[in-house]
């Protein structure tokens, strides 16, 4: 077992989040918003995209030292798909192909030499005709997707013995009548069934192709998912701090507080971001080029650079959140409360802690939710100019640079470019629409709309 | 005003005092001119010679803040920091790695970066402005809806996607423009079609879902109110009094970019090589020419100082409430 960098910060991150969950249960002010959210179904199916997600980052999130003689750092995820990493082609080939996407000169058996698409040494390599795909991927599909429904008939069935045992008598079994569309329980379905056939598929064929060098796009973007949501919560977990507490300093203190804090983030902030992220990249680029002996791994050395990135990331980032929560305490330190406060001699920093942290946290959660989604997209495009994550960390930024100049080719080379765009529009857009339910239940001008 | 204006000038040099600081650190002392050197020169095998030569010739070979070998106030001025300041300061850039002269290269690429940014940006405030408009006056009903599911759908694309899918529908297969490239004078429009309209609809989304906000939120006041009270119609109060009345945020937030429009768009240039200064930046990052990006940051800030100072100055032009003191 290995634990790097991120890992330990994203674990780090959600014992962090359990805990305040525990210490915030029963709070009245909570449960509105929350039930708001629980009762918004667009929000309930996009926070179970998420989780989806963030399941499958989590899985990935595991490293270890793999025995045997290759002696290389894996996640729990590559254990899994071991075949898909390990069984490449030549170079690409196209979804569910059966030969190669290129000709290329072959020897028969007999000696001879001729022209052709030579056969997949993985893909539907257990075919004796090709005749027979078709309906061996539906057969495959059919298997996939009588398993996926058995999981999620399972789970059902917990949950209504569980939804039984607890309260009695009420009747919140019989949920899935036919012909009621219930959006939840079938997003679930669909989830679940929907990996578990191209789980299945994925054992006999390349089901998303495979790119340049033969690898599976399906798994380069199934490994994606991990860094995209690494570079969307470990940025926020390293701007939250300098955030709350620069800008709940200026907000309170004003005066000379104030004029510094203001100074410090109007000098960050005009610096175009993109620049300084350049700029910080470089510099680490050099560091590294320099300090070769520590970073002797492949995995270390671009977890160090992703883990940078989302340091620099939140340098740049967190002078919004902190002009809004400084204007934020600024209206609340006239408050009457805040001035009862006073003149009941509470000192300052309980004043801070106890009246002021909590009354500003609906913005934090509301600016967390919404950076999440700009973040992914920023990465996508840093990973464009070079300046993203390590050229050998698997990111859609990076697949969607490889693959840029495939459109130019003569038939063109799509899948690469389509994969990368449906995974991360999917994310993105559950992203999206969960933070619009969060702002709506959170944002007390949004309330009553 | 003046004496605010004079103020607020002043207080500019401070800001860029500490931008120059910030980027000295950056580029000096977490990696020293020797670091440099090497990585220019190649990382294994470079001699000591060598590494001196490169310095030498790029002005690095000079203490970094204090020379302690020169008399009087050469002590200061003889080293590193001192002379690079200065030289960004009175925007003499020098030369990049590479030899050429920076201050040159940025005013021939200005205007290239500016002929894709404008229009962008100009059609972009046009098209948006009325699509917010639009779902405004078709509040509260399914068409509005639809506009929102829109704009969070379109949101949810990255803006390589809009270029690449673009490129290829536009470029490849209708073969209704050029690519990319770009060419002098009128000449170049050909080229600058494609990146406009790209850029205009990649940010259609959240542009569009920012103004209805806006909107909204000016629609709930009590002049529009009385406006529809005096029998004025829906279209009449939209476009008269909420229009104008939102118009001081647009125009604030919009003055802010204005200089920066200069600096080009990255990834729009670099994609339809476009030689503007966001494609000089880009080749400048590739090439690690930390000349050219301590310059372009500085050339940043200092546009984005002087956004800062005439958003003030629009705010007392455009609110007659507003007084700078």
């Amino acid at each position: 077992m290995i634990i790097l960098w991120t890992d330990g910060l994203i674990c780090a991150l959600i014992l962090s989040i359990l805990a305040l969950g525990f210490a915030l249960r029963g709070k009245e002010h909570l449960q509105r918003p929350l039930n708001t959210i629980a009762n918004n179904s667009v929000g309930m199916v996009s926070l179970m995209v998420l989780v989806f997600f963030v399941l499958i980052g989590l899985l990935d999130s595991v490293h270890f030292k793999q025995q045997g003689a290759s002696n290389e750092i894996i996640s729990a995820l590559d254990y899994w798909a071991t075949p898909l990493r390990t069984q490449g082609e030549k170079t690409y080939s196209a979804p569910f192909a059966t030969h190669l996407f290129s000709k290329e000169m072959m020897t028969q058996a007999d000696g001879s030499t001729q022209w052709g698409y030579p056969r997949l040494q993985f893909g539907g390599q257990h075919l004796s005709n090709d005749s027979d795909k078709l309906a061996d991927i539906l057969q495959k599909a059919a298997v996939g997707f009588a398993q996926g429904a058995a999981i999620f008939l399972l789970l059902y069935f917990i949950k209504v013995q569980g939804a039984r045992f607890k309260v009695q008598g009420k009747k919140s079994g019989f949920h899935l009548l036919p012909f009621t569309f219930y959006p939840v329980p079938t997003t679930l379905l669909i989830l679940i069934t929907l990996s578990c056939i191209l789980i299945h598929l994925s054992g006999y064929y390349h089901v998303l192709g495979t790119d340049k060098v033969g690898e599976d796009v399906f798994y380069q973007a199934v490994k994606s998912i991990r860094t995209g949501l690494i570079i969307g919560t470990l940025t926020t977990l390293i701007m939250l701090p300098m955030a709350i507490i620069f800008g709940i300093l200026a907000g309170f203190f004003r005066g000379w507080v104030d004029d510094v804090i203001q100074y410090f983030y109007t000098t960050l902030n005009s610096i175009p971001s993109v620049l300084l992220i350049a700029a910080s990249i470089l510099m680490v680029q050099v560091y590294m080029a320099n300090h070769e002996a520590d970073f002797t791994s492949v995995v270390v050395r671009s977890d160090t650079r992703l883990l940078f990135l989302c340091l620099i990331l939140g340098v740049t980032s967190w002078t919004g959140l902190c002009r809004l929560l400084r204007a934020e305490t600024l209206k609340l330190r006239e408050m009457e409360y805040v001035q009862a406060a006073y003149a009941l001699g509470v000192k300052q920093h309980t004043i801070l802690l106890r009246h002021i942290l909590p009354n500003v946290m609906h913005i934090v959660l509301i600016s967390v939710v919404l950076d999440f989604s700009s973040l992914v997209l920023a990465e996508a495009v840093l990973s464009y100019i070079n300046i993203g994550v390590d050229p050998t960390t698997f990111s859609w930024g990076n697949m969607i640079n490889g693959a840029r100049l495939e459109m130019a080719r003569e038939p063109i080379v799509w899948w690469s470019l389509t994969a990368a765009f449906v995974f991360m529009f999917a994310l993105v857009l559950a992203a999206n629409l969960f933070a619009d339910t969060v702002q709506d239940a959170f944002d007390p001008r949004r309330g009553t709309q | 005003m003046t004496s605010y204006l004079i103020r607020r000038f002043l207080y500019a040099f401070p800001l860029l005092m500490g931008v120059n600081i910030l980027t000295f650190v950056l580029f000096f002392v977490v990696n020293s001119p020797d670091d440099m050197a090497r990585m220019q020169l190649g990382q294994k095998r470079v001699t000591e010679a060598a590494v001196s030569n490169w310095k030498h010739q790029h002005d690095y070979d000079k203490p970094l803040l204090w020379n302690s070998e020169a008399v009087a106030e050469k002590k200061v001025t003889e080293t590193i920091f001192y002379t690079k300041s200065v030289g960004l300061f009175l925007f003499r850039f020098g030369t990049s790695d590479s030899g050429r002269n920076i201050g040159d290269d940025i005013q021939q690429r200005a205007l290239p970066s500016l002929a894709v940014a404008l229009p962008t940006l100009l059609l972009g405030l046009v098209v948006n402005i009325s699509f917010a408009l639009m779902m405004v006056l078709f509040r509260s009903s399914y068409l509005e809806q639809a506009g929102v599911v829109v704009c969070v759908v379109l949101m949810s694309i990255s803006s390589l996607f809009y270029i690449i899918g673009g490129q290829f529908v536009f470029a490849k297969v209708l073969k209704l423009v050029p690519i990319s490239g770009y060419d002098d004078g009128f000449a170049s429009i050909k080229f600058l079609i494609l990146p406009v309209l790209i850029g205009v609809f990649s940010g259609i989304g959240s542009g569009g879902r920012w103004y209805r906000t806006l909107f909204l939120e000016e629609v709930e006041k009590d002049y529009v109110r009385t406006a529809r009270a005096k029998g004025l119609t829906e279209t009449q109060t939209l476009f008269r009094h909420v229009l104008q009345n939102a118009m001081i945020p647009i125009l604030t937030g919009v003055v802010v970019v204005l200089p920066l429009l200069f600096m080009g768009s990255l990834i729009m240039e670099s994609f339809f090589s476009i030689p503007g200064l966001g494609s000089y930046t880009i080749d400048a990052i590739n090439s690690q020419d930390f000349a050219i990006v301590r310059a372009m940051v500085f050339l940043g800030s200092v546009l984005y100082i002087f956004g800062l100072l005439l958003t003030d100055i629009s705010y007392t032009l455009v609110d007659p409430r507003v007084r700078l003191s």
